[in-house]
């Protein structure tokens, strides 16, 4: 592509579809639809074979967690849901759950967020399942990391915690 | 010999390897690094001439006193202010925004509106929706173009008899837009409305001639600027900086004070309550010298080069998305981009494995990013001591990146 044209063309594109200003302004729609939710990694989710992106930079689990999410997705009904953002990137998880008979029975999110926030709050809704919300809680950031097999550098480590936070968020709405 | 070759041994932290690659540093929209004449200068200051300002009746305070206010002399020819009453020293661009918004926002009622646009770094929102909101005033932003620039004719449909204030940046330090100050200022001063200019990413980039430009208030930092953290300038219009009340109270600030009551300092000692950062001023004046000497057009015509070396670099490779201006424009010395299917912090993260520093988020300009529909971008920002190889690097570990998407 050309500089001119694709850059100028890019910008249109990223514009129009939201269209009017005062729509995309409000902040809150980014996340009720989820074609607007998965796009920021919808490229990442269906890629197969060649040499994997992010390779050296980050552990093979964060980066098949990335790609191949097992809990990304909406919840329909879910009892308790919760959202919340990074501050320092803007990055924004959204936690839902489903209880029955106290326990956690299914747990799903959506966000647009890094390799990381995405690889923590899959780790995180996979491992709620099945758990009463007072187990839930318990689990802790150590946990997220010994699962995703890293260390974080401390400038992304809200990344992995944000979704603990939203967690958090997400069984206070849904009572004791 | 490009400015590149001729500064970068200035610059002790280029020396440095960043995971086994020398530091290519892409930052510096986020903050300049600093030439050895501005850290030897603060160093030299705090050894040798430190004391308080203007109370101090002894050498090392004349000293302090003459150093303190002869950057201010600097700082005024520096950007051509018509006096030195007129140069306030801040905190940075952040404290300059707040206090002239404070300050106008008082003279607000209800019904009045300030405008801002969409392309407003946080700093030049926020102040305005809390004047706003103490004085029941409305924001009102004017929209930005496909191509990255100010819609004007959502201006003239904006801007009116209640507008009190328009504040706008002059390089907006996402797309590197070059606003056109005088032509904002003109259809302002049409309605009768104040002008107020963030300079943060303009005044380290670009020769600045504040009466040409015709604001009200022009504000810059001076760590953007090869200069130290903790300063920054106000630069008021006198006869609107004499309408206006302090908002903060102190030493300095004050002509004499009674119990219940205060008369006020003249300019600019008005606004400067306490102790100022006196070392940090000594630091500006020496990055203002540095950065004369090297001659402003010159500085500009490099990092321009640079922009468009990278606008170009950046849009031939597939999967990454330029913003701003389209190449060939005149833009500042920053350009943003992604890599689709990458979020820009994985894109950062990569890039700093390969030594190379660049800017990713919202760059506090979320209202910019939901215009752009993206969450965050990347951003690679120029200064003197960047060189055409930087770019090249940070093409080639983007190509390599994307090849493998």
């Amino acid at each position: 592509m050309t500089a001119d044209s694709g850059a100028a063309a890019d910008f249109a594109r990223a514009v129009d579809p939201r269209g009017s200003s005062a729509g995309s302004a409000s902040g809150e729609p980014r996340l009720s639809s989820a074609g607007a939710a998965g796009a920021a990694l919808s490229g990442g989710r269906d890629r197969q074979g060649g040499e994997a992106p992010l390779r050296g930079l980050y552990s093979d689990v964060i980066r098949e967690r990335w790609r191949r999410p097992r809990r990304r997705g909406e919840l329909p009904g879910a009892a308790a849901v919760a959202e919340d953002v990074n501050p320092l990137c803007g990055d924004r998880v959204r936690l839902m759950l489903a209880l029955e008979g106290g326990r956690v029975r299914a747990a799903r999110f959506v966000g647009d967020s890094c390799a990381i926030s995405t690889a923590s709050a899959d780790v995180l809704a996979e491992m709620v399942e099945g758990r009463t919300a007072a187990e839930a809680r318990r689990i802790e950031t150590a946990d997220i990391l010994d699962v995703l097999q890293t260390d974080v550098r401390p400038t992304r480590m809200r990344c992995v915690t944000l979704p603990l936070s939203v967690l958090a968020a997400a069984l206070d709405g849904a009572g004791p | 010999m490009r400015l590149d070759e001729l500064t970068r041994g200035d610059f002790p932290v280029l020396e440095r390897v960043i995971n086994g690659h020398r530091l290519v540093y892409l930052d510096s929209a986020a903050t300049s690094q600093k030439p050895r004449a501005v850290i030897e200068a603060m160093t030299r200051y705090y050894e040798r001439s430190h004391a308080n300002v203007h109370r101090s009746i002894h050498t090392l305070g004349e000293e302090a006193t003459e150093l303190y206010e002869a950057a201010r002399d600097r700082v005024q020819r520096f950007i051509g202010a018509g006096a030195r009453e007129e140069v306030i020293f801040t905190r940075g661009t952040t404290d300059g925004l707040n206090l002239v918004a404070d300050a106008l926002g008082r003279t607000l009622a209800p019904g009045d509106e300030i405008l801002i646009t969409e392309m407003e770094h946080h700093s030049n929102v926020v102040p305005w929706q809390m004047a706003a909101r103490r004085s029941g005033a409305v924001v009102r932003a004017v929209p930005v173009t496909a191509d990255g620039r100010l819609d004007l004719e959502g201006l003239d449909r904006l801007i009116g008899e209640r507008t009190r204030v328009f504040a706008f940046a002059h390089v907006s330090n996402v797309l590197g837009t070059i606003n056109p100050v005088a032509v904002l200022c003109r259809r302002a001063r049409r309605v009768g409305a104040v002008t107020v200019v963030d300079g943060a990413q303009a005044a380290p980039h670009m020769p600045l001639d504040i009466s040409a430009l015709d604001c009200d208030f022009y504000v810059f930092s001076g760590h953007k600027m090869l200069g130290p953290t903790g300063i920054g300038v106000l630069w008021g219009r006198r006869a609107v900086l004499e309408r206006l009340e302090p908002t903060r109270g102190g030493g300095e600030m004050i002509k004499e004070v009674w119990l219940d009551r205060a008369a006020w300092n003249d300019l600019p000692w008005r606004f400067e309550p306490g102790t100022p950062p006196i070392a940090e001023a000594v630091g500006l004046t020496a990055a203002v010298e540095y950065l004369e000497k090297l001659g402003m057009e010159r500085v500009q015509e490099h990092e321009q080069a640079l922009a468009g070396q990278a606008v170009a670099a950046l849009s031939a490779l597939d999967g990454v998305t330029v913003y701003g201006p389209r190449a060939g424009s005149e833009r500042g010395a920053v350009v943003a981009f992604s890599v689709a299917g990458l979020h820009p912090h994985d894109v950062a993260a990569w890039l700093d494995q390969h030594g190379i520093a660049v800017r990713a988020g919202h760059h506090c300009a979320q209202p910019l990013m939901r215009r752009l529909g993206v969450v965050g971008t990347s951003r690679a920002s120029f200064s003197v001591f960047t060189s055409p190889e930087d770019v090249e690097r940070l093409a080639t570990a983007l190509a390599e990146l994307a090849a493998v998407l």
